[in-house]
């Protein structure tokens, strides 16, 4: 006979990356990120990105025939830029992170619903909150950093002579 | 219909902000907390300050003292903790008051077509005349519907 602790559904659990934008500490799932990169190993890859409604993103790295767009994470969340070292390209998606550094890689549990007081543009930067070590750490939405209309704007921009190589010329390195 | 339609006699809690009292429906209170750590992160909902944990709940913290009285709490002697239904969800949020809080029997005075929309209505109250709060328009509000209504999503699930 079983005791009813063997019919105890496992606990769900998540993986997910902390990390720094600005000091600031937010979480990841580590399943959305393909790759770390140091930013020093892109410095001479991307391209210059300018287009002066989307001033966080700078950059594109490209990756096959498309662009990836790499977002700076500060600016996003309306943050003071910092110097960022890190550069997380995301699964199936085309935007790249640029964090400051990754705090550790740990376990969530539970993920609480943004309370509804929150009514603003967090609902779509966040996935939610979670508890890690008694701190509230916000789980970033990796949907959340570029709209579609966003990439729309800055594919026509890219296609319309806007970015320009910039690999290997002065200041194209992706530090803020 | 809502609680301030039957308004008669009430209970109501006393909440102090500064040198003014407001009055919140007793029902809509959960509880008194002393001050904790509020945890900060990027928004963009300028009302609220942060969160509070409280009872595994993370609960927005909300100061309505500057916009209620004009002046910011200089000490946050406590925290409100208030409940209001939002649709089908139930919100939870963190009031820092400056003072003890009163639990009181008083008769209310619906609110007049010109008073403010956060007031829910009037009582009398040791020869002061206090306003009932309407939290649902004090406090902003998501008008978004998001997975898990508000509530704790008590799993995590892998992409």
């Amino acid at each position: 006979m079983r005791s009813a602790t063997e019919h105890k559904p496992p606990v769900r659990t998540e993986q997910i990356i902390l990390f720094r934008a600005s000091r600031e500490i937010f979480a990841i799932s580590s399943a959305s990120v393909q790759e770390v990169r140091s930013v020093d190993s892109l410095a001479g890859a991307p391209v210059a990105v300018s287009e002066p409604t989307l001033k966080k993103i700078r950059h594109a790295i490209r990756r096959g025939d498309k662009n990836v767009y790499v977002v700076n994470t500060a600016i996003h969340f309306g943050l003071r830029p910092s110097p960022a070292a890190l550069v997380f390209l995301l699964r199936k998606s085309r935007v790249a992170l640029l964090v400051d550094s990754i705090e550790k890689m740990t376990t969530m549990t539970r993920l609480q619903a943004l309370p509804g007081a929150f009514c603003n543009e967090e609902h779509a930067w966040y996935r939610g909150l979670t508890v890690i070590d008694q701190n509230v750490i916000p789980v970033v939405d990796p949907t959340g950093f570029l709209s579609g209309d966003e990439l729309f704007l800055l594919d026509a921009a890219t296609g319309s002579g806007k970015l320009t190589e910039a690999g290997g010329a002065a200041g194209a390195e992706l530090a803020i | 219909m809502s609680w301030m339609d039957q308004a008669d006699t009430r209970s109501c809690v006393l909440l102090r902000l500064g040198e003014r009292r407001f009055a919140l429906a007793a029902e809509q209170v959960a509880e008194l907390a002393a001050p904790s750590r509020v945890f900060r992160f990027a928004h963009r909902t300028p009302e609220i300050d942060g969160v509070i944990l409280r009872r595994g709940r993370v609960v927005p913290v909300c100061d309505v003292a500057e916009r209620l009285t004009g002046k910011r709490l200089t000490s946050r002697r406590f925290y409100l903790i208030a409940a209001r239904r939002h649709g089908k969800r139930m919100d939870w949020v963190a009031i820092p008051v400056s003072g003890q809080c009163e639990l009181i029997q008083a008769d209310l005075t619906p609110a007049g077509s010109s008073d403010s929309p956060h007031v829910g209505g009037w009582l009398s109250y040791a020869g002061e005349v206090i306003e009932v709060l309407n939290l649902n328009a004090l406090m902003p509000a998501s008008h978004l519907t998001t997975p898990g209504e508000g509530n704790i999503v008590p799993e995590v699930h892998a992409q």
